[in-house]
């Protein structure tokens, strides 16, 4: 199931939260050779998940399948931080949240379907709340997977050539492309606003 | 333990190409009001005023800098006031617990109000005349900088479900374009916008000054029109512009662009 949670609430679900951490020093650490912190857990955390993010989980029998990292543009954020020429200068506008992150378990038992279903959040969330756009950074391998996922951002701006490309790009929201994400994981567009409501709307009855 | 009835509360008509007519103008006129504000004296005032015009009883706004210092605006009586200051309540207020430093608005249906400390402030808060619905809206600002904003109102939960489909849009709109009002407020008299636009953001106003249209600025950048929609979007946020007009004009007074 999707699951979208706030940092601080993280630590109620510590076998998700560090299965997510050590998936994230996996592959931004290990494979992708990023510059990241790796701390004696083997946890991977930076600067912006103490800003209280909202992360977007696919959870897998209780551990992370997958997931990607949300915070608004009005705050701080990494592309604007440490991207913004990559994107014309820093985008501020309270319908665009940037997306950082996107990881998928190296454990997970369909690493397509997680990357599927993620997406699929992804848009659930920018529809579920209004929002016009997203903003993010990626290496240029992450293009191609995009677009192999059906959902493409609009590439603002890009350094470097190859392997080492980087570049800043925007997903734009709206219904029909939530509806399309939903069909390429499989997932119903009830089942998931039924995740977003739970997570953000409709509280469901506690059971006496 | 009785539970608060619970209604799935859509934010699915948020954007602003779906948004009726009467609203915009409505929107329009309080975007309007806030760009004159020159004074926390002034936003008060404001507050005050867009409880009218959308017909709420109550309307708070609360700003916590990264340094702690505070600010608020709100028309919530002085004897609550004092009280919830008095007794420390936004340790337990499900409102200020549920939404501190996150960035999604919520109504307070889907708020945690099952403990007892809960319900007892839930029912003081009636006594002092606060309404059993409410709609709030947690904006991040720059360097650490938190605001809630929040609409409460006394009624039944369809007519208050029919109130936020409505105009859940324009409050969060609002919230953010008062909180950035009162950050340029906070930053001096001559300061005008916080944030500095971006350079693209600069050539997009700039081009749009000049009289191009957007298919034309589109072009001259070399970018698409979706994304000039966001370098507009963007834009207009940081000079707390209505429209796009607003936003060249605001940039020409400020001397941010030139033309």
């Amino acid at each position: 199931m999707i699951r979208y949670i706030y940092a601080d609430d993280l630590a109620r679900y510590p076998a998700l939260r560090n299965s997510m951490l050590r998936d994230r020093a996996t592959q931004f650490h290990d494979r992708l050779k990023w510059e990241v912190t790796v701390d004696a857990e083997g946890f991977e955390q930076d600067q912006y998940d103490a800003l209280n993010p909202l992360y977007v989980i696919w959870e897998e029998g209780g551990l992370h399948g997958g997931s990607m990292r949300f915070l608004p543009t009005t705050g701080d954020t990494m592309v604007n931080d440490h991207f913004a020429h990559l994107a014309g200068g820093a985008i501020t506008a309270p319908g665009i949240w940037e997306t950082t992150r996107f990881c998928v378990s190296p454990g997970s038992a369909n690493k397509a379907r997680a990357a599927n279903v993620l997406m699929m959040a992804g848009g659930q969330l920018g529809v579920g709340f209004g929002l016009s756009h997203s903003i993010g950074v990626f290496d240029a391998r992450m293009v191609r997977i995009y677009r192999q996922l059906g959902w493409e951002p609009e590439i603002l701006g890009a350094d470097g050539t190859g392997r080492d490309a980087i570049s800043a790009g925007l997903w734009a929201f709206d219904e029909a492309v939530l509806t399309r994400m939903c069909l390429a994981a499989g997932v119903s567009r009830e089942l998931s606003q039924l995740w977003f409501d739970r997570a953000f709307g409709l509280a469901l009855p506690k059971v006496a | 333990m009785t539970r608060l009835p619970l209604r799935r509360v859509s934010f699915q008509t948020l954007t602003c190409r779906q948004r009726g007519y009467v609203s915009l103008n409505k929107l329009v006129d309080m975007q309007e009001a806030l760009s004159n504000a020159k004074s926390l004296e002034e936003l008060q005032t404001f507050v005050e005023g867009l409880r009218g015009v959308y017909g709420i009883d109550n309307l708070v706004y609360h700003s916590v800098n990264a340094s702690g210092g505070q600010y608020a605006a709100l028309t919530y009586s002085d004897t609550w006031v004092e009280r919830y200051i008095e007794k420390g309540y936004e340790r337990i207020d499900p409102v200020v617990q549920g939404c501190y430093k996150r960035f999604t608005p919520i109504d307070w249906k889907a708020l945690d109000w099952s403990g007892k400390p809960s319900r007892d402030f839930l029912g003081e808060a009636a006594s002092q005349g606060l309404g059993n619905q409410g709609f709030s809206v947690p904006i991040r600002g720059p360097s650490g900088q938190f605001a809630l904003f929040s609409v409460n109102q006394k009624d039944n939960d369809d007519r208050w479900a029919q109130f936020t489909e409505e105009r859940a849009s324009d409050l969060i709109l609002i919230a953010h374009y008062m909180n950035e009002r009162a950050l340029e407020i906070e930053g001096g008299p001559s300061q005008g916008p916080v944030r500095a636009l971006s350079p693209r953001e600069k050539d997009a106003l700039t081009l749009l000054a000049l009289g191009n249209n957007r298919a034309g600025v589109a072009e001259a950048l070399q970018i698409s029109e979706n994304t000039l929609r966001v370098y507009i979007e963007s834009a207009r946020f940081k000079m707390g512009a209505t429209n796009t007009v607003h936003a060249v004009a605001t940039a020409l007074t400020h001397g941010l662009i030139v033309v």
